[in-house]
């Protein structure tokens, strides 16, 4: 894999899982515990969507096919996202959202914060607005972390449960492979061994705060989104979400 | 019109004669166009009505997410979905804000939505609606947000100052967002395929009617709307708003290339307007009641998210104590 290959799987990693993501949070429109989170959800998945949408611009000029960003979009089928499997899984209820969103929002912070530094402009350009949003991001979530957790013991219960579903979802997002290493190497990925202090340094800080156990560093992790291999979930967004697309190949403008 | 038809619990508008020393005081300050604010004596009625008038506003807001939210996940392209998305966070800040004023109003936020989901409090018919293909989403931009428009533009002169204020402020990002909506459907039939042109017709034949419904029954079947305007709730008539709306749009559907599911629609050199056929005013009142094609669907939903809700709220609200203590006792 040379250089620019790599380039073009991480942003089409980063691009998918802010995709996917996105596509999760639009699920809960009009669903929210309150209408101030029905504001918030939609602001996050926003963002989450028109950052995908630079990556996945980014990510077509380099493909140069003649793809472009809703090619990318709308036009891959599962074993070619690669997405993170943690931005897959369901809704659920507002903790098993709000811990997704939470494990997430961390890695993307760092993640971000050190593409803001990457010696490819591009790269670092969309970075550093994305960062802007997802420190907003991160803070939220954070706050959901603790307020579920530190709240009542039902709500506490239901916050450690998503702590516990979700833990196998995370070590992807901190073991690095050969793409991760390439790009670190490149000057543009951030640094995976301080990526993975970083995350779970902020990770078990807040869960801390929020009287929540974190599971081991050694737990069993279920990987593969960044190489195509999902969970069964991914399958059933793409169908929604790609629908029209689908239906109507010959449509050309929407 | 996101409230439609609200109860002032008057059957007759009292002459100045018939008031009291503060009733007339009242009206007199109404008649000279001074904005009623929070802390000014109102009548019971005045107050009353303009707390239906604005939770049925601020619940059409919110209910009003729910037919977008249909297509939200299938938006076809990137660019739709992030004004789809940008257009619904909208509609969750402009409910927002008309619940806070009408909580000027003395009104509770939570017991007035605890009034919609037991189906005692309503909200515009237009979204008992379903949204039943993509063009729907450039339809209700057009026609529904362009319906709220006209009805909005006029309460920017309604007489309860933080109501006018509201809309003032709420206009501005309607406007916009109809003209998203037309734009969707002007490029499916500038540059779309015939299946796209399709899918406009039929958005339009399906949403036509429910969008003229939106204005409220005729004024002679509607006896609250005098009280209304009287007191300068209301500034035009339902009958006017309509027409004002009807002239507008059509214009809009013949630049489209569509047409009206009306064969009654045709221009008056006369009165210089648009002629119109008839309402089925049936449809209208049962939509109201209940029987329209969602309205079990939508209130389900809404039900079903606060109740699912309430150990998050109720969460926040153990978290938010707890810190007030420790800080008390740092």
């Amino acid at each position: 894999m040379n250089q620019k290959e790599a380039l073009t799987e991480y942003l089409l990693r980063l691009a998918d899982s802010d995709m996917i993501l996105g596509q999760r949070l639009c699920e809960l429109c009009g669903k929210a515990p309150a209408l101030e989170e029905e504001m918030a959800l939609m602001n996050v998945a926003l963002d989450l969507v028109g950052q995908a949408r630079n990556w996945y611009e980014y990510a077509s000029d380099l493909i140069d096919d003649g793809r472009d960003a809703d090619k990318l979009a709308y036009r891959r089928d599962a074993h070619d996202y690669r997405n993170l499997l943690l931005t897959e899984q369901p809704n659920e209820d507002y903790a098993v959202t709000m811990g997704r969103q939470f494990f997430f929002d961390v890695w993307h912070y760092f993640t971000l914060k050190s593409l803001v530094n990457a010696s490819d402009e591009r790269v670092a350009g969309i970075a550093a607005k994305a960062l802007k949003e997802v420190t907003y991001h991160l803070r939220r979530s954070s706050e959901w972390v603790k307020r579920l957790g530190d709240g009542t013991e039902e709500s506490h219960r239901r916050m450690q449960d998503a702590v516990d579903i979700l833990w196998r979802f995370t070590g992807e997002l901190i073991t690095p492979d050969e793409t991760d290493q390439l790009m670190a190497q490149a000057g543009i990925g951030p640094d995976p061994e301080q990526l993975k202090e970083d995350w779970r340094g902020l990770v078990k800080e807040v869960l801390q705060e929020a009287t929540l156990t974190p599971q081991p560093d050694d737990a069993w992790m279920y990987m593969g989104g960044k190489h195509g291999e999902h969970t069964e979930h991914l399958g059933f967004i793409l169908a929604e979400m790609q629908f029209l697309q689908r239906a109507y190949p010959d449509a050309t403008t929407w | 019109m996101y409230a439609q038809l609200v109860e002032t619990g008057a059957k007759r508008v009292k002459s100045l004669d018939e008031m009291s020393p503060e009733e007339r005081a009242f009206q007199e300050k109404i008649d000279a166009e001074t904005k009623i604010e929070p802390k000014n004596w109102m009548p019971e009625g005045y107050r009353k009505t303009l707390i239906r008038q604005i939770s049925q506003h601020a619940h059409s807001e919110v209910v009003g997410m729910l037919p977008e939210g249909n297509w939200v996940t299938r938006a076809p392209t990137l660019k739709r979905k992030l004004q789809l998305m940008a257009k619904i966070q909208d509609e969750a800040g402009h409910g927002l804000y008309l619940y806070s004023a009408m909580e000027t109003l003395g009104a509770d936020r939570d017991e007035e939505i605890e009034k919609l989901h037991q189906g005692k409090a309503k909200y515009s018919s237009i979204f008992n609606y379903p949204t039943l293909n993509w063009a729907d989403m450039g339809a209700v931009g057009w026609l529904v947000d362009g319906a709220a428009i006209v009805n909005q533009v006029v309460l920017q002169r309604t007489s309860y100052g933080p109501y006018s204020r509201a809309m003032i402020r709420i206009c501005k990002e309607e406007s916009f967002h109809q003209r998203q909506g037309y734009q969707i459907l002007l490029d499916m039939m500038r540059e779309g395929t015939d299946e796209q042109k399709q899918m406009v017709q039929d958005a339009i034949n399906r949403l036509w009617w429910p969008a003229l419904m939106m204005f409220g029954p005729h004024d002679d079947e509607s006896p609250n709307s005098q009280q209304s305007m009287a007191w300068k709730i209301k500034r035009k008539s339902n009958d006017e708003l309509r027409q004002m709306f009807i002239d507008q749009t059509v214009p809009q559907l013949e630049y489209l290339g569509c047409t009206a599911p009306d064969p009654d629609l045709k221009w008056n050199e006369e009165t210089g307007h648009y002629d119109f056929g008839e309402i089925n005013w049936q449809e209208f009142y049962d939509v109201l009641k209940g029987n329209g094609p969602c309205n079990r669907e939508r209130i389900n939903t809404r039900k079903k998210a606060i109740e699912e809700g309430a150990w998050v709220r109720e969460a926040a609200v153990a978290y938010a104590k707890k810190q007030k203590q420790r800080a008390a006792a740092a």
